[in-house]
């Protein structure tokens, strides 16, 4: 029953991180440009989704408090200004999207909070994972940190990273989506975002080895880790393959390969601990209990249901966004 | 940890759930009335209940999706300010909550996305069926959120284990008879919501003299149901009383303002509360034995005072006696106006009686402030626990708390919040204004399931782009 409710609680929130990340992303890139028709196109690419992807943040935090409350409370109350903000970005670019089409005079203030809102949202689950892989700090199942116990260079960097990571997927999603314009721009862009995205990853993993974090021991014991890195590695050839001849499809699978494959590392270097070295999955879950009374109603039958809704929604709305001839 | 942290902690869960309750009362009770409305159309074939639906599928949209919005703080609130809580209520309160979510997405992504493009898409009994979904969807939502509230106002089905509490009988938790008189409580709160809302925006039209056919139906319709269901709210409300008086007698004692046992009980109408002297001023109050025939439906009952409590087990006195009395004050108002205009109504006097008229229109409010004086009565009236008799809301708190972070998130929930609402409240309004438009409106193409907001974007987005799939 904890086997399952881990793989549920992973599995929502890889597809968040996925789903979520390439609108985030298209986000922070929407602040890059100015121009109202490339804007629109790039809105019109992630419209259909966007709030659907955010419901999976929501359906993970759930599943968290519910399967693992020590979790749920230890984190949530130990990032408590950075959830702040993060919720706080993430409401502002969920109206902004429906707001800015309301007004002509206000709409760069809709536009500032959407892109904004994008970027500070990215930047703190970056920012999160960061100072997870780095320890909290936690004496007897207690965060012992205060308001700022988060806060470290190595967490920034991981924000930064996320921001990067995100804005490289969301860079796909629009070549994926759009054409024109917009898409040749995406193109221009993966580049760049992919170089400075490895310039992090080398960045990272040279910090931890400088710091001797704990997560890098786990390596050595476990040597079968590194078939993820090599997915990614294969993933990332083949979309820069894909980018140079033009392949509008490939990119954006082979970046969330590498997104999935990330998230299998972390997820993997931590087992079995949920919180990096202070508290395993077994002492963070809820009494049998709690997850049976789960399991036989929104674990066996709403949780399926939701991803086949999910799959049949992006089904609906699959292929490019075209610009219509009816502009006005 | 310091106290000034704890009080603000409390008043931003208090002012983020109120913002949020607003919200969901009125779409339980519009989702009700746009299944009756739909039934109606299918039964009778008059188009103008197909105008009136569409009309408030758009307010319904926008009210939708500011609660959504609204919702997402709460799903994390409880672990950043109240992390002792969590841990300790997790294994209860987060698999009820995690059914509220699941239950309300997948309601909301199948049937609410139907309701928006599936009219031509789908034979009419399935497009009823659909709403009727809807309906039922917000009401579960209600369901589960009230059954987790009355498992913190009288914990049941638990044992504590290993400083936690874990659910043993779950029957025992989902069928308390707690739930059963509030859950409905909560439920006829928000159909009246919807009545007078839509009576009121009846009456609005009326005065305005346009869409006659429309606001007399609205007119009609809102103030009947209204009429109907305030009487059965009443029946509720004294339910409620019966478990307070039995679970919580300092809550009970705490709105009566009763500072002594009484046997048989006297009943203070108004007064102001003097804690410090345990007696109240200026108090108009019915001799005995109306406060035993009130709270305990008996002539000859002791009612218990304040005074056998201990003081750190009481309630702030003054706010669930007067929010108590505002809530039962708005509902005397409302009750008075709907019988009122029922009665011009089934005489064909109503749309000739401006004030009546005025009276309906500007009563859009009491629902809402009902509601919100109703919900301060029982989550203040059960302080100092947030689990009742078990855990205080002080050793509820995320212990590391500071005032200085607290103020902080504070600021922040106030400046989101308002921005975002006093938008989306003032579109409501345009929408309202506008009313029905006398023609049918076709959904726009790119407004989906989740995202309910895009239903009324008269720039849409679409006009621009559409999805084509792969391989046109």
């Amino acid at each position: 029953m904890v086997t399952f409710w881990v793989a549920i609680l992973a599995v929502s929130i890889l597809l968040y991180v996925l789903l979520d990340g390439f609108d985030l992303g298209v986000g922070m890139l929407f602040g890059l440009t100015h121009d109202e028709t490339r804007r629109r196109e790039m809105l019109s690419a992630i419209a259909p989704m966007w709030d659907g992807n955010e419901t999976w943040l929501v359906v993970a935090g759930v599943v968290l408090w519910g399967a693992f409350p020590v979790v749920y409370a230890t984190l949530l109350s130990a990032f408590y200004l950075p959830v702040l903000l993060a919720l706080a970005g993430l409401i502002l670019r969920g109206v902004a999207f429906e707001y800015r089409n309301k007004t002509e005079r206000l709409r760069w203030i809709w536009d500032a909070g959407f892109a904004g809102g994008s970027l500070v949202a990215a930047f703190i689950q970056g920012m999160i994972v960061g100072a997870l892989v780095e320890q909290l700090p936690i004496t007897n199942g207690q965060y012992t940190g205060g308001d700022f116990g988060w806060f470290s260079p190595f967490a920034m960097l991981c924000g930064v990273g996320l921001c990067l990571g995100y804005a490289l997927l969301g860079a796909c999603w629009l070549v994926r989506k759009c054409e024109g314009d917009v898409r040749e721009e995406a193109y221009r862009l993966i580049p760049y975002l992919a170089i400075s995205l490895l310039a992090f990853l080398v960045v990272v993993f040279g910090y931890a080895l400088a710091e001797n974090l704990r997560v890098i021991h786990r390596w050595v014991e476990r040597p079968y880790l590194c078939a993820f890195p090599a997915i990614g590695i294969v993933a990332a050839l083949v979309a820069a393959a894909s980018v140079r001849h033009r392949r509008d499809g490939v990119p954006f699978y082979m970046v969330a390969l590498i997104f999935t494959a990330a998230f299998g590392t972390l997820a993997i270097s931590f087992w079995p601990y949920m919180i990096p070295f202070s508290i395993t999955i077994e002492e963070a879950a809820a009494p049998h209990s709690s997850l049976a009374f789960m399991f036989w109603g929104e674990g066996l039958f709403v949780f399926p249901l939701m991803l086949l809704y999910t799959v049949i929604s992006y089904t609906v709305f699959r292929g490019k966004v075209r610009p219509t001839a009816n502009h006005y | 940890m310091d106290l000034t942290a704890l009080l603000l902690s409390r008043i931003q869960f208090g002012s983020t759930v109120a913002f949020h309750i607003i919200f969901p009362s009125f779409t339980i009770g519009l989702a009700a009335w746009l299944t009756v409305l739909e039934a109606l159309r299918l039964w009778t074939g008059r188009p103008v209940y197909r105008l009136i639906f569409e009309f408030w599928l758009k307010i319904f949209g926008v009210a939708f999706g500011l609660g959504v919005v609204s919702g997402i703080v709460m799903a994390f609130q409880f672990g950043t300010n109240w992390s002792e809580l969590s841990r300790m209520s997790g294994p209860i309160q987060g698999p009820l909550l995690s059914y509220e979510t699941f239950t309300a997405f997948f309601l909301e992504a199948s049937f609410f996305g139907i309701l928006l493009f599936g009219r031509p898409r789908v034979p009419p009994w399935f497009y009823f069926f659909s709403t009727a979904m809807v309906a039922l969807g917000t009401t579960l939502s209600a369901f589960w959120i009230m059954v987790n509230n009355s498992w913190m106002q009288v914990p049941t089905g638990y044992v504590m284990e290993n400083g936690a509490f874990a659910p043993d009988d779950w029957a025992k938790i989902l069928f308390s008879p707690v739930v059963w008189v509030r859950f409905p409580h909560m439920l006829l709160a928000s159909y009246l919501t919807g009545a007078v809302c839509v009576a009121a925006t009846g009456a609005w039209y009326v005065l305005r003299a346009i869409f006659a056919a429309e606001a007399r139906v609205m007119l009609r319709m809102g103030s009947y149901l209204a009429a109907v269901l305030l009487p059965a709210q009443l029946v509720f409300g004294h339910l409620n009383g019966e478990y307070i008086v039995h679970h919580q007698p300092a809550k009970m004692a705490a709105i009566e303002a009763r500072w002594h046992d009484e046997k048989p009980a006297s009943e203070v109408l108004l007064a102001w509360p003097d804690v410090e002297n345990h007696r109240n001023l200026f108090a108009i109050t019915l001799p005995p034995p109306f406060g035993s025939l009130i709270d305990s439906d008996n002539l000859s009952a002791g009612e218990v005072g304040l005074e056998s409590i201990p003081p750190e087990n009481w309630p702030p006195v003054a706010i669930p006696f007067f929010s108590f009395r505002i809530m039962v004050g708005c509902w005397a108002v409302m009750l008075l106006i709907a019988w009122i205009g029922s009665y011009l109504i089934h005489k064909g006097r109503f749309e000739q009686n401006r004030m009546l008229l005025w009276a309906t229109f500007l009563s859009f409010p009491l629902p809402f402030i009902a509601i919100l004086s109703g919900w301060v009565t029982a989550e203040v009236g059960r302080q100092p626990w947030v689990v009742y008799g078990v855990l205080r809301t002080a050793d509820a708190m995320t212990p590391f708390l500071t005032a200085r972070t607290v103020a902080v998130s504070l600021a922040v929930y106030c400046v989101v919040y308002s921005f975002i609402f006093a938008f989306g409240i003032y579109y409501i309004y345009r929408l309202l204004r506008a009313g029905p438009e006398g023609r049918l409106v076709l959904p726009p193409a790119a407004a989906v399931p989740n995202r309910p907001m895009s239903v009324v974007d008269e720039h849409h987005l679409t006009p621009t782009a559409h999805h084509v799939p792969a391989g046109e």
